[in-house]
């Protein structure tokens, strides 16, 4: 089944407005603001990092001021037009594909950093800031930034908050909602809210919790302020290899037995390492079927003690080799073999597509030997990168898009894996978002009255559906549908090509 | 040890006697007052309406997931606080959250409900921060799954965090997993004899250090404070800060307010300020003395004893980007506000969640505010 917009599965928008009708009334109410409209200036909008699929807006707004942004929500509240706001455009799960019939809000003017306050250990940004500019800014403070998504360098914050983006070091330090204090918001009729405060807790109901993650479905964010954390005194990084990624994945549950919390704790399957270690060089052992990478920080006392549990642990869990990061630079070369792994694999393919499924840790061993099984079937590779302290997995599925019916096969095995991560107690997406990517996923694994649920909350922010429709929480109609096509066969289901091929993304 | 339930709780699963009675309430229009060791009953309002049912949790218990190497537990609402706590003892770990408990009977479900956090929360986080996943009984009766059983999870809205300190008043939580942490390698209480000021201005050089705090709080003429983390840097922090050594179950006395500050023979209010870090001392109406205020969580949250007026003392509050709750009435008696009212644009879509997910007013209606 294919995943593009459709009305009669999508559901209705509430007016079907011309461009010309729509162009007209934002121009007179926002003279002032950039607003593209020729067919030639709106392709750079016309997918984020779901390059796979993609849709020209009907409009693109690129406005400057926040009162521009509250008209232009007003005004599409009263012309019944859909809104999807884009930050950077580098999420992975297609949560900024423009609508046709919809305008594509732009924050990335938005691109300040307003305010950093180091004695309360905050920073006040707009939502177009990068999130690597921030603890880039900070850190003359001696304070960074904690979540750190592979795309840091590119990816704004604002896309962060819409997606609760995580990172490699999330089992420690949390996720974006964990490091969020504040946020302001446009409502999509146009009014000002801010939720969460600089104070640790707020009066009413966690609105702060609730709009992290939400894909933009609930109002526009304007205005974030981070949480930041003092630079650890000290970091450092154990590599282990393993001859058997079982022995591996038992080395991570032995660590956290031991009772120490990693900073980073991430694992790569033999095909991972080759791809990395050949477009890098980091010095991973090729041979490997599996390594750990274990970062270590902390008070430089205790780093060094736990250096030494942590070896102590690896080796009874019988690493073959244990190399500890000599200085700075074999530290950052360890670390860049692992975030350059998705472009790395990109180069062993023509093309590839990565998942994000997260699984209970001990499934681990059982969900890699499916999804190699699942990839047998379907005659695809899969490289596996893994969060192995918080479960959150990486498949990368390498398929070549000019050979006919193999960008289908990805997507199904695609879709396949993400249910084997749901049956092994987990969930489809840990930290790329639902989009439209995963949309049917959700079918899967929530239940009708889940989702009703769900539906319910969004209404209660933006009942005409305005706001991102389509994205996140499949309608009934979808998920009718899907399961219809499911127990039609559960062979790979034949999908209208996509518009594109699908290029090479970004992690 | 897998997550077969083979811990020494009582397990009962009494899930679906809870939602007929949802159903029927829900039917009927009755509304609820969930009811878990009813320890945390003073904090908010009394439920409003005709006729209100009492439901309790506590026949639904038991942990029914634990894998200490996985880092979460999932536990059911009517299960008793200190029994979760003591199975996470057992295997060296615990909810670093710190939740007071306000008597021997409190459960998991309250803890969830209000939300409420320990003297650790400016450094490991709140309650809401430890919560990966629920079960709630809808207004529907049906079980509905939020969030999950692992440690990232971004499908679907978060309704489960949206669930904690809701008082629920969204639905009856009926399960939650949460994560867990392995209790620090070592733990070290200090008291500092200093003034206020001198210790928020020393809280703020310090939070821009790598320290091992986790719990600071000036009380009655000396800053407290708690190191925990490897036996090197504890000790290493205390050799360096100096002070008197202090009890470790002094952090529980101040958690479960037995200090002095909150005796019952003061008939003055207890407010509860949350500020924003780095507030410096406020003068705060009816709080002449300097033991009228206890400063926790590093001064961002602040006790007072003071008889002022409400306004006044939210006005305080807020101009300084916080908030200000009336922990207890005057003489421990209940209040008709107790929260800080809410900007009108905040309440609006509080009054609209509410209608979207409790249509027929069922779950603690009136609890956090009148309107909802």
């Amino acid at each position: 089944m294919n995943i593009q917009y459709d009305a009669r599965l999508d559901g209705e928008p509430p007016h079907l407005r011309t461009q010309d009708e729509v162009l007209a009334d934002l121009r007179q109410a926002l003279p002032d603001m950039t607003l593209l409209h020729r067919e030639e200036d709106l392709h750079p909008f016309e997918c984020d990092g779901l390059a796979a699929y993609r849709a020209l807006p009907m409009l693109v707004a690129l406005p400057e001021t926040l009162a521009q942004v509250e008209t232009l929500l007003k005004r599409c509240h009263a012309l019944g037009v859909p809104v999807v706001t884009r930050g950077a455009g580098t999420g992975l799960s297609g949560g900024a594909m423009p609508l046709a019939h919809g305008v594509l809000l732009v924050m990335s003017r938005f691109s300040r950093i307003l305010d950093i306050d180091p004695d309360a250990r905050t920073a006040r940004v707009q939502p177009g800031v990068r999130n690597l500019a921030i603890s880039g800014a900070v850190a003359p403070y001696g304070l960074y930034y904690a979540p750190d998504p592979s795309s840091q360098i590119a990816c704004s914050i604002g896309g962060n908050v819409a997606e609760n983006a995580g990172g490699v070091h999330c089992l420690k330090y949390g996720l974006t909602v964990h490091n969020v204090i504040k946020v302001e918001v446009l409502t999509i009729e146009g009014e000002y809210m801010t939720l969460g405060a600089d104070a640790l807790d707020t009066p009413g109901f966690d609105l702060l919790a609730l709009i992290n993650g939400s894909e933009g479905m609930l109002g526009v964010v304007t205005e974030i302020t981070v949480k930041l954390l003092p630079k650890p005194e000290s970091a450092k990084v154990l590599m282990a290899s393993f001859d058997d990624i079982e022995k591996a994945g038992d080395a991570v549950g032995a660590i956290i037995a031991a009772g120490i919390i990693p900073g980073g704790l991430e694992m790569m399957d033999n095909l991972a390492i080759r791809a990395a270690e050949n477009f890098i060089g980091a010095g991973y052992p090729v041979e490997a079927a599996a390594i750990l990478l274990c970062e270590l920080d902390g008070v430089e006392a205790d780093v060094d003690d736990d250096c030494r549990s942590v070896r102590r642990v690896l080796e009874e869990a019988g690493a073959t080799d244990i190399q500890q990061a000599r200085d700075e630079a074999e530290r950052a070369l360890f670390w860049a073999g692992r975030k350059n792994a998705f472009p790395a694999v990109g180069r062993m393919s023509p093309d590839y597509y990565c998942m994000d499924g997260t699984i209970p840790r001990r499934e681990l061993a059982r969900v890699l030997k499916g999804i190699g099984e699942l990839g047998d079937e379907y005659g695809l590779r899969v490289a596996n990168v893994f969060h192995a302290g918080d479960g959150n997995t990486h498949p990368l599925i390498l398929f070549d898009a000019n050979q006919p019916g193999e960008f289908e096969r990805a997507e199904a095995l695609g879709g396949r894996i993400l249910e084997l991560c749901v049956e092994a107690g987990g969930t489809i997406t840990g930290e790329h978002g639902v989009g439209r990517e995963k949309i049917h996923q959700m079918c899967v694994q929530f239940s009708p009255a889940e989702l009703a649920t769900f539906r319910a909350a969004k209404a209660a922010f933006d009942p005409l559906g305005l706001l991102n429709p389509g994205k996140n929480i499949p309608a009934p109609a979808r998920c009718s549908e899907f399961r219809l096509t499911k127990s039609a066969g559960d062979a790979p289901a034949p999908s209208p090509a996509p518009t594109r091929q699908v290029p090479k993304s970004q992690g | 040890m897998n997550d077969t339930p083979s811990h020494d709780s009582i397990q009962h699963d009494a899930s679906e006697a809870l939602a007929e009675h949802i159903r029927r309430a829900d039917a009927d229009g009755t509304p609820l007052r969930i009811v878990g060791g009813d320890t945390k009953a003073f904090y908010g309002r009394n439920i409003q309406g005709n006729a209100i049912a009492a439901l309790s949790t506590r026949e639904h218990r038991g942990i029914t997931a634990y894998d200490p190497v996985e880092l979460i537990v999932s536990v059911r609402a009517g299960t008793p606080l200190r029994e979760l706590e003591d199975v996470l003892a057992a295997n060296g770990q615990m909810l670093a959250c710190e939740p007071p408990h306000f008597g021997p009977d409190a459960t998991v479900g309250g803890m969830i409900a209000t939300g409420l956090s320990g003297p650790r929360r400016p450094w490991a986080g709140s309650v809401r921060d430890f919560v990966l996943g629920t079960r709630v009984i809808m207004r529907q009766g049906s079980e509905q799954r939020f969030g999950g059983q692992v440690m990232k999870n971004v499908a679907g809205y978060d309704l489960s965090r949206l669930m904690v300190g809701a008082q629920g008043t969204l639905g009856l939580i009926t399960e939650v997993s949460m994560k867990v942490l392995p209790r620090p390698g070592a733990t070290r209480s200090l008291r500092l004899a200093m003034s206020p000021k001198d210790a928020l201005d020393k809280l703020a050089e310090w939070g821009r250090q790598p320290l091992p705090i986790t719990a600071a709080a000036w009380i009655a003429g000396a800053l407290h404070l708690r190191l925990e983390g490897g036996p090197s840097s504890v000790a290493a922090t205390a050799r360096r800060l100096g002070g008197d050594e202090l009890r470790d179950d002094a952090w529980a006395d101040l958690r479960e307010q037995r200090l002095d500050f909150f005796n019952t023979e003061d008939p003055r209010p207890i407010w509860r300020l949350s500020l924003p870090h780095h507030t410096p001392l406020l003068e705060i109406p009816g709080a002449t003395a300097e033991a009228d205020i206890l400063y926790d969580w590093a001064g961002t949250q602040r006790w007072v004893r003071s008889a002022a007026d409400d306004d006044a003392i939210r006005a305080v509050a807020g101009r300084v980007g916080g908030h200000a709750t009336c922990w207890r009435g005057a003489n421990g008696a209940p209040v008709e506000t107790p929260f800080t009212p809410l900007d009108p644009v905040i309440e609006k879509y509080h009054r609209n969640l509410k209608t979207q997910l409790d249509p027929q007013g069922i779950f603690n209606p009136g609890r956090l505010y009148a309107a909802f």
